[in-house]
């Protein structure tokens, strides 16, 4: 008899231990890029205007903030042209936006993959999260354009740039993570999520800048990882900004804690998703 | 002895039925959590008791060789396919464990994550990844795909412009060329027209015989019975038989019908039809004594009753009776003269309707009864498929030696030979069968 080699997979019912098995995600890839492509692929089909949305979104916002804060509420920007201001962070503010909504419906969206294929469900949000980026790149080359027309020149602190890219996709996956897993169980979270980046953006420096809180409060205020991507996406971009040092700290600690709670309430929920989907 | 596949070891699957639905609001998750804190009990194992939580797998064991073909069945929600998708990791068994030797591909649907905005060429690619191929893979065959789906011409067409068919073709061919160790199919060999279904029936065919282990769930005992080497047959959530599939069959069918060669038909039976103003409220089968029996010999005389009831209000009916084998192939279809006359009408107002096939002349095997009545052939009353099984046994006829089996044949008829040398007139006439065989 031919000796027995061992199982490649054992199945049995997940032991409540934490996992990440992201070496799995990494087999996987191919499929993340497949999903990520498919969602580019798919945005814009059947408008009339295409990936002209990726431009107009940011700039009438822009334009929108500028007319209501910069020119009539007089927000005070740091000395920066308002909409440069704005602008500059409205950029990583839509990605997150975009790719927190994006990832927290996405397992619901996917519900016949889910029910019917096996693959680690991480990649189901990733995709989502990641997929945002090509309309950030869009509005990035808007946001040259404008620069260029205000004679501002970018400092050398431009490399620090994806740094603040990563941390604002971290923010967006970890609490897609959250609210994915939790949207399979409560159908409730599709509702709140209009809401809660409503309020989110109140809580971030978008139309002001993190200067009008108070310096002792500041720090505190980097608890909202999105407030520390802001400030750094304006000194990495216009080199001026207050939000650097202790605020980002505690933005980039606030966003290891989200996404490894994240990361830890999705690997519990996983193995039923397909039974409640 | 060849190495396993798979070890399945008790293996369990609760499922909790939702009050309202699959999932719950958060409202009503807090006042669970509430509640429960309030009535302090070990509560775990209470759940499982309740009548909104069902066992879909209860302690399911069996292992699985490398290279087996292997048959699942069973009725409706024997948990066949809650099988399926803990073995394919779709979802987590309750309990217990499988031992997996090897990498599983399953295909429990075609056409997942097929996106109607992509063209053909993409979504090619697309669902060749999210069933778990490489882009390489993909790649060198993707050739033989296009060829497989006869869908070249529509590459690069949307496939929400596709009809069905061409739809249906090209999921199933990046299906079909999946090459994974282990291959999981659910019920997705009945799309498509027949020759398509044929072609499928094919791959599936060449995927069995390149050594590969497939595990195949199918409602189809004729493609069971043509693929598979092995069967494991389902009922309630566990495992009734394992072993070679003819002899699973023949006990799922007879699980079909538990009465000796008689059935009540008046309660709804599955997949039942007709406008119902007549209805088929019982049916036997009985030999040449009247005897209701669920076994006969080849060349004994077989005799199919039914009860009507509500006949009264119509005139002149149709019956028909369909014998098929239990791969699924019709042998018998018997319909009966334009206008029946009632054999006899009793005082419920039912009347007995009887077809008598004096030499039965069907192979030893099993077989299973179809009935049908009808005003006329456009106006179904009453059809009730699958509502009587019954085996064939080759009793005292010796068919001259020769073994009498559904390999060989299906219906032994009425025949004459002779002999005669060459030039001359016959001069030796043998009669087979009525004057040797029946007596």
């Amino acid at each position: 008899m031919a000796t027995q080699t061992m199982p490649v997979l054992v199945l049995q019912p997940s032991s409540g231990w934490f996992r990440l098995n992201l070496g799995e995600v990494w087999d996987y890839r191919e499929l993340l890029y497949f999903l990520m492509w498919r969602d580019i692929k798919v945005r814009y089909k059947q408008t009339a205007l295409g990936a002209v949305w990726a431009v107009l979104q940011p700039t009438l916002t822009m334009l929108v903030f500028s007319i209501f804060f910069g020119r009539l509420a007089k927000v005070p920007s740091d000395g920066i042209p308002y909409p440069i201001f704005a602008f500059a962070a409205l950029l990583p503010w839509q990605l997150f936006a975009f790719a927190l909504t994006e990832s927290s419906n996405s397992l619901v969206a996917s519900q016949n993959l889910i029910t019917k294929v096996y693959f680690p469900r991480l990649v189901v949000p990733m995709a989502a999260t990641f997929a945002a980026l090509v309309d950030f790149a869009v509005a990035f080359v808007v946001l040259l354009i404008l620069m260029l027309f205000y004679g501002i020149h970018p400092t050398a602190a431009i490399v620090f740039l994806p740094f603040f890219l990563l941390l604002a996709l971290a923010t967006a996956l970890s609490a897609g993570l959250w609210l994915s897993a939790l949207n399979v169980k409560y159908r409730d979270v599709r509702y709140t999520i209009p809401f809660l980046t409503q309020f989110w953006l109140f809580a971030t420096p978008v139309a002001y800048p993190s200067s009008l809180i108070p310096k002792p409060w500041r720090a505190l205020f980097g608890l909202n990882p999105m407030a520390g991507v802001v400030e750094g996406f304006r000194w990495a971009l216009l080199g001026k900004s207050n939000g650097t040092g202790p605020l980002l700290l505690v933005s980039i600690a606030a966003v290891l804690v989200l996404l490894i709670t994240g990361l830890r309430y999705f690997r519990k929920m996983e193995a039923s998703f397909a039974d409640i989907v | 002895m060849s190495a396993l596949a798979f070890r399945v070891n008790q293996l369990s699957k609760l499922y909790s039925l939702g009050r309202r639905g699959p999932y719950k609001t958060l409202r009503e998750s807090l006042n669970d959590t509430v509640t429960r804190c309030f009535r302090r009990s070990n509560s775990k194992t209470r759940d499982a008791d309740l009548p909104e939580n069902i066992w879909a797998l209860k302690d399911v064991s069996f292992d699985i060789l490398q290279g087996e073909v292997v048959g699942i069945i069973g009725r409706n929600g024997a948990g066949k396919s809650t099988l399926l998708k803990i073995l394919s990791r779709i979802t987590e068994p309750t309990q217990g464990s499988v031992e997996v030797y090897g990498r599983v591909g399953s295909l429990l649907e075609v056409g997942t994550g097929f996106h109607p905005e992509l063209t053909g060429r993409e979504n090619i690619y697309l669902n060749g990844a999210i069933l778990g191929m490489k882009r390489t893979e993909i790649n060198r065959r993707f050739d033989e795909i296009v060829a497989f789906a006869e869908t070249e011409k529509f590459l690069d067409t949307p496939v929400k412009h596709y009809s069905s068919g061409m739809y249906m073709r090209l999921a199933f061919a990046v299906a079909a060329h999946l090459e994974p160790e282990i291959l999981l199919v659910d019920e997705v060999l009945s799309v498509g027209d027949a020759a398509f279904q044929n072609k499928c029936l094919g791959k599936m065919g060449d995927v069995a015989r390149s050594g590969r282990t497939v595990l195949f769930v199918s409602h189809s005992m004729a493609s069971i019975a043509t693929l598979c080497t092995s069967a494991i047959l389902m009922r309630d959530g566990a495992v009734a038989h394992q072993g070679r599939p003819e002899a699973c069959i023949d006990q799922y069918l007879a699980g079909i019908n538990e009465s000796k060669g008689q059935t009540d038909l008046r309660e709804g039976k599955e997949c039942r039809r007709g406008s119902g103003d007549a209805r088929i409220v019982a049916a036997r089968l009985t030999d040449t004594y009247g005897v209701p029996s669920d076994r006969f010999e080849c060349q004994g005389e077989l005799v199919i009753e039914m009860e009507i009831e509500g006949v009264a209000q119509i005139p002149s009916f149709l019956s028909t009776i369909a014998i098929r084998t239990r791969t699924g192939i019709t042998v018998l279809h018997l319909p009966s003269p334009p206008d029946l006359s009632w054999s006899s009408i009793n005082t419920s107002g039912a009347a007995t309707v009887r077809c008598r096939i004096p030499q039965c002349g069907l192979y030893p095997g099993s077989y299973v009864v179809s009935l049908w009545i009808g005003k006329n052939a456009h106006q179904e009353l009453d059809w009730v498929p699958d509502a009587l099984t019954f085996s064939m046994e080759q009793g005292a006829l010796t068919s001259y030696g020769f073994d009498m089996s559904w390999r060989h044949g299906l219906y032994l008829c009425e025949n004459s030979w002779s002999s005669a040398r060459c030039g001359s007139e016959p001069d030796v006439e043998w009669p087979t069968m009525a004057g040797d065989f029946v007596h």
